[in-house]
């Protein structure tokens, strides 16, 4: 009897195709993501959330740290939560959660469109909505 | 080369497999979730306004951040596990014990997390 894949390694599958090389890329920009999310968790401690914010608002920081999600809190000044850090950071988890969830998308999409014009069309869609919601969400972080 | 699907949409909805099923029903909304969330979000800053204004006001509204925490937490928290049983695979044969492990670090968190939240909203 054959091996059954889920006891063959990594190496043995072998990453040939686009499907198994994005199916990489989404447990690693899940561990990415949890990086970033965690990094910006302390970085809000630090910086003073645990006496001016209430929990929603940290947690609004910690998923997505831009300025935007905490100028409606306590915090006497914003001024070191807009460093250029806390943008790169955001920047990444931006550029890192669209191309997971986009193409998180398309696979869900695969299993009810199963045509081959019909997913075509999906594969263009997708394309067209990653640009444009990392380029959107680049301005916004980099003009807020 | 079209895939032929073997079953009806309906019955590939009422599916249920041998372990899991409502772990990745859950993920899949969480995921597909988040994704609307997150593009209509985007979109509503970027228009901004009254109408940009008016859609981001449902956001705050603390009914909407229970449903959509739902969705982040028990996404992040489900995907770890996929992501560490999917990377060593030998994992795999403690999936049922992982899902129980799963639930008791989810339930706390999220119940706590409601409970703050409805006290902030509700001015407790
Ligand atoms: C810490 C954050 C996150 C983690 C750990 C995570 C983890 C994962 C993992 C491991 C999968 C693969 C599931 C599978 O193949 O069975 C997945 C799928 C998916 N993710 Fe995420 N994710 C995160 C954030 C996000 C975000 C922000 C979005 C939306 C913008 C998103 C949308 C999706 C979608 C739509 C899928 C496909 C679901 C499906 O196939 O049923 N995820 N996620």
């Amino acid at each position: 009897m054959t091996k059954k894949s889920r006891t063959l390694s990594l190496k043995q599958r072998g990453l040939m195709n686009f499907e198994a090389i994005m199916w990489l890329f989404t447990r690693l920009s899940a561990l990415g993501m949890y990086a970033l999310i965690l990094f910006a968790l302390t970085g809000a401690l630090v910086m003073g959330a645990r006496n001016n914010m209430n929990f929603a608002d940290v947690m609004r920081w910690a998923f997505m740290p831009n300025v935007s999600h905490v100028q409606s809190t306590d915090l006497a000044s914003t001024d070191t939560w807009a460093t250029p850090l806390w943008k790169l950071t955001a920047s990444a988890l931006l550029l890192l959660a669209t191309a997971h969830g986009v193409h998180g998308l398309v696979v869900v999409a695969d299993d009810y469109i199963t045509g081959e014009r019909g997913r075509r069309y999906v594969r263009l869609l997708s394309i067209l909505l990653m640009t444009a919601m990392s380029l959107i969400g680049l301005w916004l972080i980099w003009t807020s | 080369m079209g895939l032929k699907r073997d079953v009806s949409l309906s019955t590939g909805l009422r599916y249920r497999g041998p372990a899991g099923y409502l772990t990745f029903i859950l993920h899949r909304i969480g995921g597909v979730g988040m994704g609307i969330f997150i593009a209509m979000h985007i979109l509503a800053s970027f228009v901004g306004g009254r109408f940009g204004g008016a859609i981001n006001g449902i956001y705050e509204n603390w009914a909407f951040q229970i449903f959509i925490f739902f969705c982040v937490l028990f996404h992040a928290i489900n995907g770890l596990r996929i992501t560490i049983l999917d990377l060593f695979p030998k994992l795999l044969d403690y999936l049922p014990e992982a899902i129980w492990i799963e639930w008791a670090v989810f339930i706390p968190l999220f119940g706590l997390s409601v409970f703050v939240i409805l006290k902030t909203a509700l001015g407790g």
